[in-house]
């Protein structure tokens, strides 16, 4: 049985690849995509506690994170159109209307 | 049952002229102005009369409480008017010298502009000096108190364009505020020690008391009603402001800083005469402050040349002459000199106004002279005054005047050391008044010929000018002059003794320990017959000196003017009193509230404070501001880092 610490740093690398390249990218595009990274990074620490304790409750969770997930991924990727039809552009650093 | 007099309305009339007046008058015309404040001022006069000829039937002292003012625990003031003799003997000179001095101002004030405000202040002081008269508590009377103030204020400054006048309204003001602060504290110990400020509550609570063998509460009551009075009848060291309040209209200078307001403070000691009483240093206070007020007034008038500041003066010395009747504890006789003083100084302000309308505003005696011809009536009515002042028999002020000389050598608190002064201020009196009469009405007129045009009146003098020469004023100011004079002849006829008879049921307490000293046997006849030659020779020697040095002989006061070099020079120059105040207690005021209070600590420390802390904030968030840049990413490292922090924390917890 591989043990519980893989699948935690496996977790924390996937969680850490989302940070940085939502930190680093400057396509929407890209730093949504980093996002869902975290996320999955998480459910996948989620899921192996879960085995591990064999607690039925981390699985729920990562049921309702996926749904978050898919709700975010369809009002997100609308904004991202909806930003891309009046900006013509995805580079995030160029949606600055707010800045002083 | 007693019937209601009504008091209320007395005080309230002049009120009410002053309210018309003073929020319509500018559209009505000077005639319907004077009536109003005429109709209303004489309304109270016939009052106060009405209720004269009531009194005898009446059950002293007459109390009428109109309504309930404060109350606060057992601490209760009220509306409430108080009459008994002292009061109606205050009343009728208060309303019957007003009225006078308002019908004089209607022909003296007549070509001047204001005209509906002047009345509206006089009959504002009206209403505050009945109120004060008639109080039936202190607080009442501190309202009167502090009304009179500001009416006095208000006339002081009536010219208020000219600076010297509006500089003499705040500096009368601001004097009087450092006496009204003593007066308050009193109030305060009273309220403390006999939670009343009712004057029968306070005096019956006194009445507990013993005398002070020492000083105690009704000492320390005692010397802060003075200091209250000191303020408000100019008596040393806070005379300074009368003879500056000269800067005001002739009248003004008539009613409040001669007759009436100035008198608030002799009226006030001789009511608390119950506390005074029991407290004979308090009581030897008053007597030496009057005594030197008197002496020191009476020198410093006899060098000055300004008519209106020579009746100053004297007005000064003769305040100090009822105090000093207070302090031996001869009550009575103080409010008897008041009444004459009120007579004889009302019409010689009124006489010296018209002789200053005679000769075109000019008010420097040396610029005078042998008006005697010229203006009678003025000069006749004049000369009754002077005689009445000097204290020549069977003038007003020749009873009253040896009355309180009598009582100040035979009284048990008196002293021939007052006596002594007393008389030598006599005959400085005397001197004083007879030189102002010399100058002014005898001689050769030495003014310019056509007195009366523009470049003589001065901005504040009266602008009666254009029909030139030296004239006679109009009726409507002799008449007020006549009946003053009719007055300042026959006002002492009353007698002292019946006076004093007649105030003893309000000033003599049951329990009072002075025994006023009443002439019975037959040497102290003997002496009074003494003392009241010497004062009639003091008058005599006053006249004769004037006589001598600015009738017979005018170059022999130069003369000794030059002999006695630096003493005179102190003596014109008013003993420097305002240049030692001002170096005392004006500069280091100044100078302590400009350099200390605003610029140390209202500049250095508060407004600092507040500067430097809202400097120090916009640094900081000047620094703090980068943190949010508006760039996403930024942003998210902050969270990032926030995070990574956060779970660096947790580990460490865990792993400790």
């Amino acid at each position: 049985m591989v043990p519980l610490s893989y699948y935690l740093a496996l977790g924390g690398i996937l969680f850490a690849c989302g940070v940085t390249g939502f930190l680093i990218k400057r396509n929407i595009i890209t730093i949504f995509m980093s996002i869902e990274l975290m996320l999955n990074g998480v459910n996948l620490s989620f899921v192996a506690f879960a085995a591990q304790w064999h607690a039925l409750s981390g699985q729920v969770f990562v049921f309702f994170v996926m749904v978050v997930a898919a709700a975010e991924a369809a009002v997100g990727l609308a904004i991202i159109i909806a930003v891309y039809r009046t900006r013509e552009t995805l580079n995030v650093d160029r949606v600055n209307l707010l800045k002083l | 049952m007693t019937p209601n007099l009504h008091l209320w309305l007395i005080p309230l009339l002049p009120l009410v002229g002053a309210a018309i007046n003073g929020l319509l008058g500018k559209r009505f015309s000077r005639q319907t102005v004077s009536a109003v404040a005429l109709a209303f001022c004489g309304a109270a006069f016939v009052m106060a009369l009405w209720i004269a000829a009531q009194f005898s039937a009446l059950n002293v002292p007459h109390l009428e409480t109109l309504a309930t003012w404060i109350r606060a625990g057992a601490f209760q003031a009220d509306f409430a008017f108080y009459l008994d003799q002292l009061s109606l003997v205050m009343l009728l000179v208060v309303t019957g010298v007003g009225f006078l001095i308002h019908i004089y101002a209607v022909g003296y004030m007549w070509e001047e502009g204001g005209f509906y405000r002047f009345f509206s202040y006089l009959n504002l002081f009206m209403f505050f000096m009945l109120t004060l008269v008639l109080a039936s508590n202190y607080l009442l009377m501190f309202i009167g108190w502090e009304g009179v103030g500001l009416a006095s204020y208000l006339l002081i400054g009536f010219w208020f364009t000219k600076d010297s006048a509006a500089a003499a309204g705040k500096k009368a003001f601001i004097v009087n505020r450092i006496g009204d602060f003593g007066f308050l504290i009193a109030l305060f110990l009273m309220i403390q020690h006999f939670g009343s400020l009712n004057f029968a509550q306070v005096f019956s609570s006194v009445s507990n008391f013993g005398v002070e063998s020492g000083t105690g509460l009704l000492t320390s009551i005692g010397l802060l009603l003075m200091v209250g009075a000191a303020g408000k009848s100019a008596q040393l060291p806070l005379y300074v402001w009368l003879p500056d309040a000269m800067e005001g209209p002739t009248p003004v200078s008539a009613l409040i800083h001669a007759a009436t307001m100035v008198t608030a403070g002799v009226y006030m000691v001789a009511r608390s005469h119950t506390i005074f009483e029991r407290a004979p240093v308090a009581l030897m206070v008053v007597a030496i402050v009057g005594t030197l007020t008197a002496l020191f007034a009476a020198t410093i008038g006899v060098c000055q040349t300004d008519i209106k500041k020579v009746l100053a003066y004297s007005t000064i010395s003769q305040l100090g002459y009822m105090f000093m009747a207070c302090g031996v504890g001869a009550f009575s006789m103080g409010i008897f000199h008041l009444m004459t003083h009120a007579f004889f100084k009302g019409l010689l302000f009124l006489a010296a106004g018209s002789v200053i309308h005679a000769v075109g505003g000019e008010q420097d005696m040396r610029r005078m002279g042998g008006l005697r011809t010229k203006i009678p009536w003025t000069f006749w009515t004049m000369t009754a005054a002077t005689f009445a002042i000097a204290g020549f028999p069977p003038f007003a002020g020749f009873f009253s005047k040896d009355a309180i000389l009598f009582q100040a050598f035979t009284s048990p608190y008196g002293s021939w050391v007052y006596w002594a002064i007393g008389v030598f201020t006599a005959f400085l009196t005397s001197f004083y008044m007879f030189r102002l009469w010399f100058l002014t009405f005898f001689g050769e007129y030495r003014g310019e010929e056509s007195a009366g045009h523009d470049e003589h009146s001065r901005a504040g003098a009266p602008a009666l000018h254009g029909h030139g020469g030296i004239h006679e004023s109009p009726k409507v100011m002799l008449i007020p002059l006549v009946i003053l004079a009719v007055l300042s002849v026959c006002g002492g006829w009353i007698g002292s003794e019946r006076f004093d008879k007649f105030l003893a049921p309000a000033l003599h307490s049951d329990s009072a320990t002075v025994e006023t000293a009443t002439p019975t046997h037959t040497e102290e006849r003997a002496s009074e017959t003494l003392l009241t030659g010497v004062s009639i020779m003091a008058a005599f020697g006053g006249l004769g000196l004037a006589w001598l040095l600015y009738h017979r002989r005018p170059q022999l006061p130069q003369e000794i003017a030059q002999a006695l070099g630096g003493f005179y020079q102190a003596v014109l120059q008013k003993y420097y009193v305002d240049e030692l105040y001002a170096v005392l207690f004006v500069k280091p005021l100044v100078d302590g509230s400009t350099k200390l209070l605003w610029h140390g600590i209202d500049r250095d420390v508060i407004d600092a404070t507040l500067d430097n802390s809202a400097d120090g904030a916009r640094t900081v968030s000047d620094a703090a501001r980068h943190m949010q840049s508006g760039n996403i990413r930024s942003y998210a490292g902050w969270v990032a880092a926030g995070a990574a922090a956060v779970v660096a924390y947790m580990v460490w917890m865990g792993t400790r």
